[in-house]
């Protein structure tokens, strides 16, 4: 593996040394990449990393760019670690004519950046994780969570609960488990089933799991067989998801009741459980598997990923990820000049007017791959909080739901508490959004 | 008052009125601690007969492991995979002894115990590098069902991989003892962990001793590399697991083989109990991170050597 | 010949006991401190100061502090992230709860606060040592990291739980949070650099450095002299977690602008060890020169390929800096278990001779 990696590479510094002459030349957008293709999140990661990247390369081959500019990606390896993080931010943030909008794909790099990159003027994507209340855009003008949050997430798989019981009145008196990773990602939904279990009289017990020994499980799976809650709702990463499924099918738990986020459910955390694994779901907003458009244009081109690893829920979801970049670069264009560099400050109007209808994303090809998202200045969230519920078969993941919505009554107070508080303790006076 | 209740009383009511999860959380715990004690094993070997602390023994389970499930995937037969294995961890060892331990010789215990965290951090970029970091699930027919036992008083899961794990460990033990009691090599080992000085004298080649005991510490290594993947896929967070062996082995003292293993079944079986009893009710949970390690450190005040190490006697 | 000691007189005992008794040295380190406060922020990069000079800064606080524990008396810590991480989580609560306290002063009190954990978890260090004392500073970092991210008044309440650090100012600058400058970061967090590593030179050759060296070297033969060893070894554990809590609240505080569990993980100490046995056991430039290395190394590692137009996968690079980690530790303690600091010295003999080596 080590040979063929450093064959490969040697090859792509030859066609590098050519690419970047080139691409000086061009003035193209600059995409910094903070992947984590090493340590133990690698198995996650890598996918996301391809998928988002692969999707670069598509739209510069395939249309030369965004109206002839292209773009030009750099990746950096933080081990989704922080500090690395930060440091990879400072280090490419200034290069190739700036950074056009950073993913920097870990809650806890997120937060960390979230004051320089206002600084900076770089737009922060950040996909459907990092910090919550981000979603308040008045406060937190350079970062963007759509196409939903932890919080919202919560609520939406509280409702999908809801409807498989009978609606919401079935939640009274019964009992959840909520298996969790014992860090500020997997504590950050608490606060929105706390108050989901008083206003739906649930009770819910609560799991955590600590990081240094995600592998270890033995005693939340044993409590949750003697409990026997209704369903159970995971919020994992990395190996714990993959544990977690492994120790649910051994206790004959019924995995059609256990549902992870949206970073709990992609195919690294089923395999390792081989055929135990059928049945567990797992929210979502892009579906798996290769057939969608955009894979027939992916055939036969050149430098890709070759991990095989595609149409799995991560990549596909990198490629999500990449996809909302270029269209928010192809909105400033159509603002500030076509075929021109836009700047970060530039992406940033577009990304919070962002407007993409079901057909605009049919017209991408990535239909049932992007979910149909507005943005506003207020909300960055996304006007339209809701997921997708899929469930894994044993071999793929099957989206098994249409849309369920988020209760944004509950959810968009919670946002704007937090971000006040935010705002205060950080003397930043919120913008005026009307 | 409701929370010394909480503390002293209810949970041994809870285990009067539930023993089905009593006895469920202790043979969780007991199978936990067969794991601890696979890798804590590896400690002692290496401990005893050379002094050394061998912070890498939890990265020699996963590189073991990694080998092993690399030939495989390759499509080499286990059973060859597993002698190529062995035969690896064999190179390794000799290599060790020859770049790192001779030319440390004589240097304090814990220079040498720094320089295995250097082997340690070595053998994981190297392992990852060539077999990369993806999970790896381990097919070597383990069978991996859950059993579910009626006893009198309730229904009791027991995992068939756990029970395997169980008799492969004492299997393990057995041939180690047997090993040790029973052959020249194996008197040898004893007799240099024993005196140095005094096994030199009567003509036990000191050099090759020491790379016999870390290629059988690797031999361990790999056996339990093969468990704990066959329960959760070879991946890089089980080096992390590996710390617990730590904890493990003060309890059971540092020159102990059943040391080794009733200090694994002592903190595997006390941390789940704790997390079950004490930790989810009263601490919301995730106790078992600190556990053993508390447990040892409070240990230590009263019995330094372990339950059952020899005592320490120093001489100015 | 350029360097030398000979012909240099002193004519009062304050002269001699002199913390840098050769002129050159006092010159040289007198002139790196001024540089370091006037030319850097004129001249460096705001990347070389963001990114660079603060977290090396800070891990050599770190470092100072694990090196005053491990290298000047002896007791293996593997705890370092821990003390660190009480630093920070204790100075975001001072700060955001006793709004009017100079910034200043919070960082040393959140320092205070993690020695007197120290102290707590050093107290089985009368009893053990060696490994067996490391594995009592591990119970710290899984407790105490455990603790932390479980109790949330640590973080006041914050429903997210990774609170960012609050806006403070020093002189009118801001020094921390979102509006504070890199330079101000730098020039607050060099002051604390100065001024610590100051104190530890001097502690470290006065009666307490001594005694802990007698502790480290032999800890019966010390007490049989008279030094009491569990004053000795506490005293090393407060101070050295007084450190590594200033140096965790800055890095909070001044360099990753939030306060959060992960970053304060074993992995962190293992991290700020390296730094200790590469830069030098028991030497204070040494905890300079190892964090500077330790840090720097992978950067160079990910940066060098592409200054000479090759693009190395990211992965590679982190494997091989894995491995050149672990090498270079082993290396370091075969051939030069003094660390870089040793080498240090050795090229000042060598200048001392140049150019007539004999």
């Amino acid at each position: 593996m080590l040979m063929k990696k450093l064959a490969t590479a040697g090859l792509a510094a030859a066609v590098a040394a050519g690419a970047v002459g080139v691409a000086q030349a061009e003035d193209g957008q600059y995409i910094p990449v903070l992947s984590y293709r090493t340590g133990a999140y690698a198995p996650n990661g890598t996918p996301f990393a391809n998928g988002y990247v692969d999707y670069f390369q598509l739209v510069n081959e395939r249309d030369g760019g965004v109206n002839g500019v292209k773009f030009i990606v750099e990746e950096c390896e933080t081990g989704y670690k922080t500090d690395r993080g930060v440091e990879c931010y400072d280090r490419l943030k200034d290069k190739n004519g700036g950074a056009t909008v950073l993913s920097p794909w870990s809650t806890g790099t997120t937060y960390a950046l979230i004051e320089k990159a206002t600084n900076d003027k770089i737009p922060i994507l950040s996909m459907g994780y990092g910090r919550t209340s981000a979603a308040d855009g008045r406060v937190f003008p350079y970062v963007f969570n759509f196409p939903s949050t932890y919080w919202s997430q919560a609520t939406a798989v509280v409702q999908y609960i809801a409807n498989e019981m009978g609606g919401l009145e079935a939640l009274k008196g019964q009992r959840f488990a909520f298996i969790y990773l014992d860090h500020p990602y997997g504590r950050e939904p608490i606060p929105t089933f706390d108050i989901l279990a008083e206003r739906f009289g649930f009770t819910y017990d609560k799991y955590p799991v600590p990081p240094a020994t995600m592998t270890e499980q033995k005693s939340i799976w044993l409590q949750i067989r003697r409990t026997k809650p209704a369903y159970a709702i995971m919020w994992g990463w990395g190996a714990m998801n993959s544990t977690a499924v492994k120790e649910a099918a051994n206790i004959k738990f019924d995995m059609s009741r256990f549902i992870g986020n949206w970073w709990s459910a992609a195919e690294p955390d089923v395999l390792p459980a081989g055929e135990g694994a059928i049945g567990y779901k797992g929210a979502t907003f892009n579906g798996a598997g290769t057939d969608y458009k955009v894979f027939e244009d992916l055939e036969g081109m050149s430098g890709l990923s070759d991990d095989g690893d595609r149409g799995t829920v991560l990549y596909n979801r990198g490629m999500v990820n990449a996809a909302f970049i270029v269209e928010a670069v192809r909105l400033a264009q159509e603002k500030y000049g076509k075929g021109k560099h836009v700047s970060g400050e530039q992406v940033r109007w577009a990304l919070e007017n962002i407007d993409l209808s079901a057909e605009d994303v049919e017209a991408l090809g990535l239909t049932g791959l992007m979910p149909p998202t507005t943005v506003t200045c207020v909300n960055h969230e996304g006007t339209n909080p809701a997921i997708l519920v899929q469930q894994w078969n044993g071999t793929a993941w099957e989206i098994i739901t249409d849309w369920i919505p988020a209760m944004t009554d509950i959810v968009r107070p919670l946002i704007e508490q937090d971000a006040a508080q935010y705002a205060q303790e950080n003397d930043i006076t919120p913008r005026d959004c009307s | 008052m409701e929370t010394l209740y909480l503390i002293f009383i209810d949970p041994f009511v809870q285990m009067v009125v539930e023993p089905a999860f009593l006895v469920e959380v202790l043979i969780g715990g007991l199978m936990s601690g067969v794991m601890y004690s696979l890798v804590a094993l590896g400690f002692v070997l290496i401990f005893k007969a050379s002094g050394i602390f061998n912070f890498a023994q939890g990265i020699f389970v996963l590189f073991a492991a990694l080998n092993f499930v690399g030939l495989m995937d390759l499509g080499v037969h286990p059973i060859l995979a597993f002698l190529i294995t062995v035969g690896i961890m064999t190179v390794l060892a000799f290599a060790v002894d020859r770049l790192v331990l001779r030319p440390l010789v004589n240097q304090d215990p814990i220079i040498l115990f720094m320089a295995t965290i250097g082997i340690a951090f070595f053998l994981e970029g190297f392992g990852e590098s060539i077999w990369g970091g993806d999970v790896r699930p381990v097919r070597v027919g383990i069978p991996d069902a859950a059993l579910f036992w009626e006893a009198g008083f309730g229904e009791i899961l027991v995992q068939s991989s756990d029970l395997f794990a169980g008799v492969i460990a004492a299997f393990l033990v057995t041939v180690l003892a047997l090993f040790f009691h029973f052959t020249p090599v194996g008197r040898a080992l004893r007799a240099v962990a024993d005196d140095h000085q005094a096994a030199l004298s009567v003509g036990i080649p000191l050099n090759n001793i020491w790379v016999i005991v870390w290629a059988v510490a690797g031999f361990v290594a790999l056996v339990a590399g093969i468990m704990w993947g066959a329960k959760l896929g070879v991946q890089f967070a089980l080096s992390t697991i590996a710390l617990k062996a730590l904890p493990v082995l003060i309890l059971g003292g540092f020159t102990s083989i059943p040391g080794a293993i009733i200090g694994g079944l002592i903190v595997g079986a006390g941390e789940k109990l704790f997390e079950n009893y004490w930790g989810v009710p009263l601490l919301e949970g995730a106790t078992e991170e600190w556990f053993a390690y508390i447990v040892a450190m409070i240990f230590l005040f009263f019995r330094p050597q372990g339950l059952f190490g020899e005592k320490i006697i120093e001489r100015v | 010949m350029l360097y030398r000691e000979a012909g240099q007189f002193k004519t009062s005992y304050s002269a001699d006991q002199a913390m840098l008794t050769i002129p050159l040295d006092r010159w040289f380190v007198f002139g790196l401190a001024a540089f370091a406060i006037v030319g850097v922020p004129l001249l460096a990069s705001e990347y070389l100061i963001a990114s660079i000079l603060i977290p090396v800064l800070i891990l050599s606080i770190a470092a100072l502090g694990l090196n005053i524990l491990t290298g000047y008396c002896g007791q293996l810590s593997l705890g370092t992230g821990a003390f660190m991480a009480a630093g920070a989580y204790l100075a975001y609560k001072i700060a955001t709860n006793i709004t009017w306290m100079p910034i200043w002063l919070v960082i040393p009190l959140a320092g205070l606060c993690a020695a007197a954990i120290g102290i707590a978890f050093g107290l089985p260090s009368l009893r053990i040592k060696g490994f067996y004392l490391a594995v009592a500073t591990l119970a710290a970092q899984f407790f105490l990291l455990w603790l932390f991210v479980k109790v949330p008044w640590f973080v006041n309440y914050s429903i997210s739980g990774v609170p960012t650090a609050p806006p403070r100012s020093v002189l009118g600058f801001d020094v921390t949070g979102a509006t504070a400058t890199n330079e101000a970061k730098y020039l607050f967090v060099l002051a604390f650099v100065i001024a610590l590593a100051w104190i530890a030179r001097n502690m470290a050759r006065s009666r307490i450095g001594r005694s802990w060296m007698a502790i480290r070297d032999m800890d019966i033969a010390a007490e049989l002299i008279g030094i009491r060893p569990l004053p000795t070894k506490l005293s090393a554990f407060a101070i050295s977690s007084f450190y590594c809590g200033v140096a965790g609240a800055l890095w909070a505080m001044c360099y990753i602008n939030t306060v959060e569990p992960t970053a304060f993980d074993i992995n962190r100490s293992f991290q700020v060890l390296f730094m200790v046995i590469v830069g030098g056991l028991g030497s204070v430039l040494g905890s300079f020169l190892g964090a500077a290395f330790i840090f720097l190394l992978p950067i160079f590692l990910n940066s060098a390929p592409g200054w000479f137009g090759y693009s190395v996968a990211g992965d590679i690079i982190t494997h091989i800096e894995f491995m050149l980690f672990g090498a270079l530790i082993i290396f370091f303690l075969i051939v030069e278990p003094h660390g870089l600091a040793r080498l240090w010295q050795i090229a000042k003999e060598k200048l001392r001779l140049w150019p007539f080596p004999y």
